[in-house]
């Protein structure tokens, strides 16, 4: 536990690539096998379930601190981290502890079953015995969820470094179901065995956004243009009769899209499909936000797969007749995938559809059809160089998004709360509204979206400090404020919703800039706001 | 009802009895400062008192000024109402006011610590009956290491950079903060270089206290040169070109928000060191305890959660609110001089 803890230090305190890759990979060269594993499924998010709820946490920890809970609460608020917080307010009395990382994680995993006093005598002993870190992450592995900057691109890195073998071989070892309780080192880095291939899919290959003028990348006609698909990225995987539909966060989601069983024995085996799982009601693409109702559901009734049925919209194929493709050219790929779409095509109502391809002769042509992308529902465009290959992971150079420019209305900040991890004590998670005229003919201002990224350090702090100084009520971790600063709020989608206090919901709501120019009378109205749906809307969310 | 002795008004806190303000955030004819940060001593007021060891710091920050320097302990009167001001550990020169009225005494903090950081005079418990206190860090979440501990992994880490090549770079307020790292930095581990702001205030208290030398960094101070040695600068500094042309170079912060990962990593700085001029929370519960004040007035920091916290430990607690507590926000402000 030690070692892990100081990794988990070391990576926590440094902003660079290489002091990480470096760090992890000592610590891959030195680990037992059993911790190898366990630090891998925990960097990649494949934690045991958790043993006790934060409720009993939070007031376990408030009990030993001797602190009564509000105020455990109130500096949790302010620290951000509930683990954090536990591991400040402890007393310290640390014992030595030579328990490893893999001896904790097996107490922590028995421990779910046992009795509340048993596992209230578990925490205080630990709590007691760890220094200030180790009590961090021994916490942090009960809670869940390290956010330390390490994604399972820079652990695969290290983790190639220390074993001699390919990052890219690596990555594919890593995806999918295994269990970090029964599988070894040895089955799950080091040997080569085709039976657990069965679920396994394809690193995903991520595009970059564009970065400078569409022309810079070339001779139009050696590109593809499809529409960019607003939904969830998925992988649909079918081998052996059996159905497995993954998201890009690497999550098995086959049993949330019950309706795609019909594609098993229709689709052959042995076949990969890359593609957008989209809303589609009444034959026509919705929004985002209708997907929303889909995504948070652990079962599915039949009344939300009547009401929002999806369908996938598929743009690439990376298995064919049981063989990877992903070396082929984009072009013979999707040529493939044509062909697939025609056998399938005798049979009526597949929720599946190929995502066209856009015909042109030049980049105005294809900016021309950017332009279309909210009447299509779709996010821009997605431009593929026609003879790559499928790489792994975000790459540039082959493949890039071009969105539309975002919508953007100037608003008036109203609530503040402070945010979490990095910014922590300072209040950087914003609420915006808009001006409406109520019933009795009052202007007022309407909360419409919320936001906390697209400042600079340096405004947060501002801001921050504003907010501190011009706090009208608080409301726990919330204040309201004096409706003084504008800002301008970009966003991609926009839709009718009755959830929201508005009457609207906007996608990926994001600070643009801060309009010192502007003062609140000039901020946007919801009237004008509600012009930016397109006409062709007609999709209303609850 | 007769009035406090001490009221929060718009231009800081006031004692009507004697016409005269206590760290006045808008100008006044008298105020009595209690130490030279600029939150607490700003420009404009007619006159000044405060400790004589704080005189040469405030004139060298607000330049011409009418200023009294008074020793510690002494009683002056104004009005009938008896002033003196006490140690309150917090930088060098900086007092706590304690202010007697028939019978009825207050005693206003300022900012302070309990610990001794060897340059400033230690905090020292003054009796009172009604206690002004900031809680900058009124939280359960805040405990200070020994001083000796923190200043040890400094120099430590000083070594280490030293051993990669580096150059360390270590940020701290001009005024406080920076000496009392300067006074326990190891000058056999290499020299010490400072930016203009640390190396002018450091100057106007060399008379006072004995520092180990310090190289100013000027344009003629070479890359090379400062490889493997130490640079004191302020945290406004962080970020600027004058900090980038010493690459490589690794940075550390010593301040009490280093108890947060969050602040050490949205601040962008390698290494956190937990080390401040104000009280942690048993050290302000303590400091409450010994005065003996039934009312306690919280002013900046955690006042809310703080003043709860006392209030159902028995006390008559509340919170005002002031000025104070932008030492960060007026730093960030400060000239960078290069």
């Amino acid at each position: 536990m030690k070692n892990f803890a100081s990794l988990i230090k070391t990576l926590d305190s440094t902003t660079k690539t290489n002091t990480k890759v470096a760090a992890l990979a000592e610590y891959f060269a030195k680990a037992s096998d059993t911790d190898k594993v366990w630090t891998i499924a925990i960097l990649s998010h494949r934690r045991p379930p958790r043993p006790v709820n934060t409720t009993l946490l939070r007031q376990w920890a408030s009990e030993l601190s001797n602190i009564p809970l509000w105020l455990f609460e109130e500096s949790y608020h302010i620290v951000g981290d509930l683990a954090e917080t536990i591991a400040l307010v402890i007393p310290s009395n640390p014992l030595q502890t030579d328990k490893s990382l893999t001896e904790f994680l097996e107490e922590m995993i028995l421990l779910k079953k046992k009795p509340e006093e048993k596992k209230k005598e578990y925490l205080y002993n630990n709590w007691k015995a760890l220094d200030y870190y180790e009590r961090f992450v021994f916490t942090k592995l009960i809670t869940g969820g390290f956010r330390i900057g390490v994604s399972q691109k820079l652990m695969t890195k290290a983790l190639s470094k220390a074993t001699e073998i390919n990052e890219d071989i690596l990555a594919y070892k890593l995806m999918g179901n295994w269990d970090p309780k029964t599988i070894t080192f040895q089955e799950l880095i080091l040997e080569e065995n085709e039976n657990d291939y069965l679920s396994k899919p394809y690193p995903f290959y991520l595009a970059y956004a564009i970065e400078n003028e569409v022309n810079d990348l070339g001779d139009v006609q050696e590109w593809s243009a499809e529409h960019k698909w607003d939904g969830i990225r998925s992988q649909t995987i079918f081998r052996n009769d059996e159905l497995f539909v993954w998201s890009r966060g690497e999550e098995l989601v086959t049993d949330k899209y019950p309706e795609l069983e019909k594609l098993v024995g229709i689709i052959p085996n042995g076949t990969v499909i890359d593609a957008e799982i989209l809303p589609y009601a009444n034959n026509t693409i919705g929004t985002f936000n209708d997907l929303q109702t889909r995504i948070g559901r652990k079962t599915v009734s039949k009344a939300l797969l009547k009401k929002t049925p999806i369908i996938l919209k598929a743009y690439d194929i990376l298995e064919w007749e049981g063989n990877d493709i992903r070396h082929l050219p984009f072009i013979e790929r999707r040529e493939l995938l044509e062909k697939l779409f025609e056998t399938i095509s005798a049979t009526e109502h597949l929720p599946i559809q190929i995502s066209e391809t856009i015909h042109f002769n030049s980049w105005e042509e294809v900016a021309k059809e950017r332009e279309r992308a909210r009447e299509m529902y779709s996010e821009g465009l997605m431009l593929k160089r026609k003879d790559s290959p499928y790489l792994v992971g975000r790459k540039k150079g082959d493949w890039w998004k071009w969105k539309v420019d975002p919508l953007t209305i100037d608003a008036v900040l109203t609530y503040a709360m402070r945010g979490h991890g990095r910014r922590s004590n300072l209040f950087t998670d914003y609420t915006f509204a808009l001006w409406n005229t109520n019933e009795e003919g009052e202007n007022e201002l309407v909360t419409f979206a919320k936001a906390y990224s697209g400042l600079t350090d340096a405004e947060f702090r501002k801001v921050d400090a504003w907010i501190k100084k011009n706090t009208l009520e608080r409301f726990g971790p919330v204040r309201s404020v004096t409706p003084y600063y504008v800002f301008e709020i970009a966003f991609e989608g926009i839709a009718l919703s009755k959830r929201h206090k508005s009457g609207i919901a906007t996608r990926f709501p994001r600070i643009i800039r801060w309009r010192h120019d502007k003062k609140i009378e000039d901020a946007n109205t919801i009237e004008d706001l509600k012009s930016l749906i397109p006409s062709t809307s007609i999709t209303t969310t609850e | 009802m007769k009035k406090p002795l001490l009221q929060f008004t718009e231009k800081g806190i006031y004692c009507s009895a004697a016409k005269v303000y206590l760290d006045p955030w808008k100008p006044v004819d008298k105020a009595i400062i209690t130490h030279g940060h600029a939150d607490h001593s700003r420009y404009g007021h007619k006159s000044y008192i405060t400790h004589h060891r704080n005189v040469p710091i405030i004139c060298h920050r607000l330049g011409e000024i009418n200023v009294t320097g008074i020793e510690w302990g002494k009683t002056f009167t104004i009005n009938n109402v008896k002033f003196s001001l006490h140690p309150a550990g917090h930088i060098i020169g900086s007092s706590q006011i304690r202010v007697e009225h028939k019978g009825d005494v207050w005693v206003f903090t300022g900012d302070y610590k309990t610990e001794n950081d060897g340059i400033s005079t230690p905090y020292e418990v003054v009796q009172c009956d009604t206690f002004i206190t900031e809680c900058t860090f009124g939280l359960p979440a805040f405990k200070w290491t020994p001083q000796h501990e923190v200043m040890e992994s400094i120099n430590n880490w000083w070594l280490e950079n030293k051993a990669e090549g580096k150059t360390s770079i270590l940020f701290g307020y001009s005024l406080g903060k920076a000496q009392r790292l300067l006074k326990c930095l190891n000058p056999e581990i290499g020299k010490i270089y400072t930016h203009g702001a640390i190396e002018n205030m450091t100057k106007v208290l060399r008379p006072l206290v004995d520092f180990p030398e310090t190289t100013l960094i000027t344009k003629e101070t070479k890359k090379q040169d400062l490889l493997g040695n130490m640079v004191l600068a302020p945290p406004s500094a962080h970020g600027s070109t004058w900090i980038k042309k010493m690459v490589p170079y690794v940075t550390g912060s010593a301040s009490g928000w280093m108890t947060f990962r969050g602040a050490r990593r949205r601040r962008a700085i390698d290494k956190g060191f937990v080390l401040s001029d104000h009280c942690d929370w048993t050290g302000l519960l303590e400091s409450i305890k010994a005065t003996g004040a039934e009312k306690v007035i919280c002013t900046h920091g955690y006042s809310d959660i703080f003043s709860r916290y006392l209030r159902e430990q028995g006390y008559d607690a509340r919170t005002e609110e002031t000025q104070y507590g932008e030492e960060e926000t007026t730093e960030i402000e400060e000239k960078i001089i290069t």
